[in-house]
């Protein structure tokens, strides 16, 4: 294909404002695929993400459109995730691009992780077109939303494109929009190949399966290919793109993006974000990459029965491999014995992979409550890395702790402001800047603790705003807090697991608030549970599950015993979720007891 | 009637019916093992109790039921069932068995005695609803076979019996067991409903001492349950406050002092006993002992064979009509489960279990050293008692978690 007719694009979109369905329309409506074969969310293959209705990997899917002026012009749609958790995917999907449709909700407005991705995308020297979808929705509210993408973007109201991807209004516009508004490739067909490893996957038959945006050169079938940052050496077996069905169209051209097998298994012998070149003919510089995604959360993976150890590891290993992002290390833990520390971008990435493992690998695990990753600087001047609570050093031997801060950016309808920053400074965040979107939408700026990120921050934004909060964040620097180590006993025994660490002046609330829910999650048992939280020798609360009194049922029905033995063993399954600490029931939930005890 | 003591059965013709061990002996419970009886659904009701999740065929719902019918299919049954027995014991349940005449209840007493054959001493029970009594009930009782009557008086309390739908008088109740005990009835007991959310402490201990101040020979006490699809569960579904379960652990211990002091025995979670007055169709279903279902959703347990019957009359009827068991179900039980279910219906025995087979796993097992530790097993002699009759569920769920990796 001729570069100057090649369009590779993105959709930048928030969760739930139509991209997806924007993608499958686009599609339909240069009938990649026939109606009959639509079903929604062509290109979310993984069921957890037709099931959230969420993206987590990209994806890049080719089209053909004949235009208005009677050419025919190739769209290569890179699909990307919308959540914060995966925003370092969405940068290397834009790598791949030279635009993007800003995609927003008409009755919800910007949002913004949006925001951030649109930043993301002019920082990236894409061009942008604005759309404002489902304007047909009695709620919609198109003029406000577009004058708000005019504030951001700049530009002139009458440029917002007007779409309803479910019925398909302003569907053609788009499509010559994308023709005349965003540039073509600029590559050199002739020159050394050159080409951009922009996510890749393990596929149990094929091995490694690289998806790539040659950007010099072309790359066929047959040719011996180098990996330019691992220096790996490897032989191309097969070239295609997706339409969305598998098409090996065995070459790939300068501007075009599509898929690579080399028959390689490791996925580590071709990262994201590594050049692909001829190793006969390289070319001397590698196209800028990616910095690895580094875990923001961590939290313990345990298996509910001990003996699913090797079982939890094999899962792990297979993951990775279509997530590299996924990071872990054994850990033992003396509640809940062996496990690993898994290192995760987010709370969704967290969930995310936890449900993964249960319902893919059929695990049944037991996750502690996520923590950010420490400092602790030393009183002998060595500092240690704490990922998690149980490994803090005494207090004997600690000279300061440090924490990650992050700046956020949280856009909320004007009225909410005064509830925001309420909110804010209960959680340690300080005021950065504020400006107005518009009259009714404001972009508020701080930097905050992480760790009071991944606690109930998010929750609590929400239900304070009516759900009309967004948030977005991003890494920014450690700094010194006065920080301590909260630990929680069952039956007077310590329980490393529930060890957290927080801000000093917290401290006592926390203890109790989390004592308390203990005490609701943890079921009555045959004796009496004392519960008690506890800044190293020094108790702050305690609570007592009483002991249960009565158990048992009265009578047995005309002799019925099958019936009795099957209600027990019924019974028994429900005790099957919970984990024995020491002489302990306790039931899963109760790990991540911390994350629910809201702002009490 | 004979109250002479009967240490150990000794012969064909011999039972522990009339032995006048406490009800709590251990020998009497190993005994109860080795009995046979038969249970007979009678599932007839004027109106269905707000409780009750039987198998029954309320009347005041169900136009039309065939007394007759039902008789002469139970006969019937019974004429189609294998050789067993001799009965040490038959027990007629319901539904509400004395709607049925003596006459007809009579009918189905001489097809079991000739079936199977009775002991000298077989006892042979009877459930009673109050308002059914009159002056020549148990005249008519005691001549057509029976030895033994179960009053329902479920409470003393009248806003309690109505709340419980109960239709009959605490004086009702108090007239029926002084009338029964004039008629002879070797064994005389009550039954009593305890821990509704309406019932208070006062209105509890008010209901146990009438009961215990009559002359009653044995008393079961139950704690309300809210079963599935009942009336009592979808008024808790639509927001009524639920039975509490410390405040009916509480009720028991009231009982179990109050009724102890009486001169009974608890010998099992919710059955206690004046010496010589153990429920035998009662003790040999907790000892695993083997029992015939007859009647509608009837359960029998014989050969290592669990079966059921149809709940549904007009399959019953249409079965034994048609001259074929009635079976809706059977479940077949090895020697290993066998030997786990007369441990954990043991449990529920004041005598306990035998310490021996499957016990011996469990008492090994974590799960049972952690019991012992906490006082909640004891091992007495060569038996496992559970110490907190009221937790025994829970001792059982323990138990089966050991049975299943350890088969």
């Amino acid at each position: 294909m001729d570069q100057s007719r090649i369009r590779n694009f993105s959709i930048i979109a928030h969760i739930d404002h139509g991209k997806s369905t924007l993608a499958d329309r686009l599609l339909e409506r240069t009938g990649a695929i026939s109606e009959r074969d639509m079903r929604a969310q062509l290109l979310d293959e993984m069921d957890l993400e037709r099931e959230r209705g969420i993206t987590i990997k990209a994806n890049a899917v080719r089209i053909d459109y004949t235009a208005q002026d009677g050419l025919e012009y190739e769209f290569n749609i890179i699909d990307t995730p919308g959540h914060v958790d995966f925003s370092y995917e969405v940068s290397r999907s834009l790598e791949a691009c030279e635009g993007a449709l800003l995609l927003v909700d008409a009755s919800q407005g910007v949002e913004a992780q949006t925001l951030a991705n649109a930043y993301m995308a002019i920082e990236s020297g894409l061009e942008i077109i604005p759309v404002v979808n489902k304007i047909d929705l009695p709620a919609a509210d198109p003029d406000r939303v577009a004058e708000e993408l005019v504030g951001i973007l700049g530009g002139d109201v009458e440029d917002v494109i007007r779409v309803s991807a479910k019925s398909g209004i302003g569907v053609d516009e788009l499509l010559e929009e994308i023709v005349t508004s965003l540039p073509p490739p600029e590559g050199e067909p002739d020159a050394s190949l050159r080409a951009l490893v922009f996510d890749s996957y393990y596929d149990t038959y094929r091995g490694v399966v690289a998806l790539v945006r040659v950007v010099d050169g072309s790359l066929s079938e047959g040719d011996d290919i180098r990996l330019m940052a691992s220096g790996e050496d490897l032989v191309v077996d097969e070239v295609g793109v997706r339409r969305p069905s598998i098409e090996r169209t065995k070459r790939l051209g300068s501007g075009e993006a599509g898929y690579v097998i080399t028959g390689v298994k490791d996925i580590d012998l071709i990262r994201v974000g590594d050049t692909v070149t001829h190793a006969a003919d390289p070319a001397t510089d590698a196209l800028a990459g990616y910095d690895e995604p580094k875990p923001m959360v961590y939290s313990g993976l345990f298996p509910t029965d001990g003996d699913d150890f090797e079982r939890l590891r094999e899962a792990l290993d297979k993951l990775r491999l279509n997530d590299s992002s996924l990071l872990y290390a054994p850990e033992t833990s003396r509640a809940l014995g062996f496990g690993f520390r898994v290192g995760f971008l987010g709370l969704l990435h967290m969930e995310i992979v936890r449900e993964r493992l249960e319902r893919e690998y059929d695990l049944d695990l037991v996750a502690t409550a996520p923590s950010v990753e420490y400092v602790a600087n030393l009183t002998d001047g060595s500092s240690v890395i704490v990922q998690s609570p149980q490994d803090l050093p005494d207090a004997g031997v600690r000279a300061s702790i440090e924490e990650p801060y992050v700046k956020v950016m949280i856009i909320t309808p004007a009225e909410y402001i005064g509830t925001v920053m309420e909110l804010v400074q209960t959680k340690r965040g300080e005021m950065g800047e504020m400006n107005y979107l518009s009259t009714e939408r404001v972009e508020l700026h701080y930097l905050m603790p992480l760790s009071e990120i991944v606690f109930d921050f998010f929750d609590l934004l929400k239900s304070r705003t009516r759900g009309y909060a967004s948030l977005d964040y991003e890494p920014d620097s450690y700094r010194e807090s006065d920080l301590v180590r909260v630990d929680i006993l069952l039956n007077s025994q310590p329980v490393d697991a529930f060890s957290t660490i927080v801000h000093r002046d917290r401290a006592t609330t926390y203890g109790r608030a989390m004592v308390k829910k203990l005490r609701e999650l943890i079921p009555r048992q045959l004796f009496d549970v004392p519960i008690q939280a506890a800044i190293g020798s020094r108790i702050i609360s305690r609570e007592t599950v009483k002991a249960k009194r009565k158990d048992v049922t009265a009578k047995c029905y005309g002799g019925d015993i099958t019936r009795k033995r099957k209600l027990l063993e019924r019974q028994k399954e429900g005790k099957k979720r919970m984990k024995m600490v020491g002489s302990v029931e306790v039931p899963q939930e109760a790990f991540v007891a911390a994350l629910k005890i809201g702002d009490e | 009637m004979s109250d002479t003591v009967r240490p150990m059965s000794t012969g064909e013709d011999d039972g522990f019916g009339s032995s006048s061990l406490r009800a709590n002996d251990a020998d009497l419970a190993d005994a109860a093992h080795l009995w046979k009886s038969a249970y007979v659904h009678i599932p007839f009701c004027a109106h269905r109790c707000p409780y009750c999740d039987f198998a029954i065929v309320d009347e005041s719902v169900e136009a039309n039921v065939d007394h007759r019918r039902y008789v002469d299919a139970l006969v019937r049954e019974i004429e189609m069932e294998d050789p067993f027995g001799p009965l040490d014991a038959v027990n007629f349940g319901g539904g509400t068995p004395s709607l049925l005449s003596s006459e007809q209840l009579g009918e189905i007493i001489e097809a079991l005695r000739r079936r199977f054959g009775f002991r000298a001493h077989t006892e042979v029970s009877l459930e009673v609803n109050p308002e059914d009594w009159s002056t020549d009930t148990g005249g008519n009782l005691r001549s057509v076979g029976f030895t033994r009557v179960s009053i329902g008086a479920q409470s003393f309390d009248e806003q309690i019996m109505g709340v419980l739908s109960r239709r009959h008088s605490a004086d009702a109740t108090t007239e029926a067991v002084h009338s029964a005990r004039v008629s002879g009835f070797r064994t005389i007991s009550l039954d009593l409903i305890y821990g509704h959310p309406r019932e208070t402490s006062a209105s509890w201990a008010g209901s146990v001492d009438r009961a215990l101040d009559l002359p009653i020979d044995h008393i079961s006490t139950y704690a309300l349950t809210v079963e599935r699809g009942t009336a009592l569960s979808r008024e808790i579904l639509a927001g009524a406050t639920p039975p509490d379960g410390d405040v009916q652990a509480e009720r028991y211990e009231t009982f179990c002092e109050r009724s102890s002091t009486a001169g009974f025995d608890r010998y099992e979670v919710s059955n206690h006993a004046r010496p010589g007055h153990a429920c035998v169709y009662n003790l040999s279903t907790w000892t695993h002992g083997e029992y015939l279902g007859f009647g509608l959703g009837a359960h029998d347990h014989r050969w290592g064979v669990r079966s059921r019957n149809h709940h549904r009359l007009d399959r019953y009827l249409e079965d034994v009509e048609a001259g074929i068991r009635p079976r809706l179900g059977t479940e077949h039980l090895d020697a290993d489960s066998q030997d786990r279910d007369r441990f954990m219906l043991g449990l529920r025995l004041a005598a306990g279990t035998p310490a021996s087979g499957f016990a011996t796993t469990f008492l090994d097992s974590p799960e049972g050293t952690r019991l012992l530790d906490h006082g909640l097993i004891i091992v007495e002699g060569d038996r496992v008692v559970v110490t907190q009759p009221m937790l025994t569920d829970a001792v059982a769920r323990e138990a089966l978690s050991v049975s299943s990796y350890d088969c």
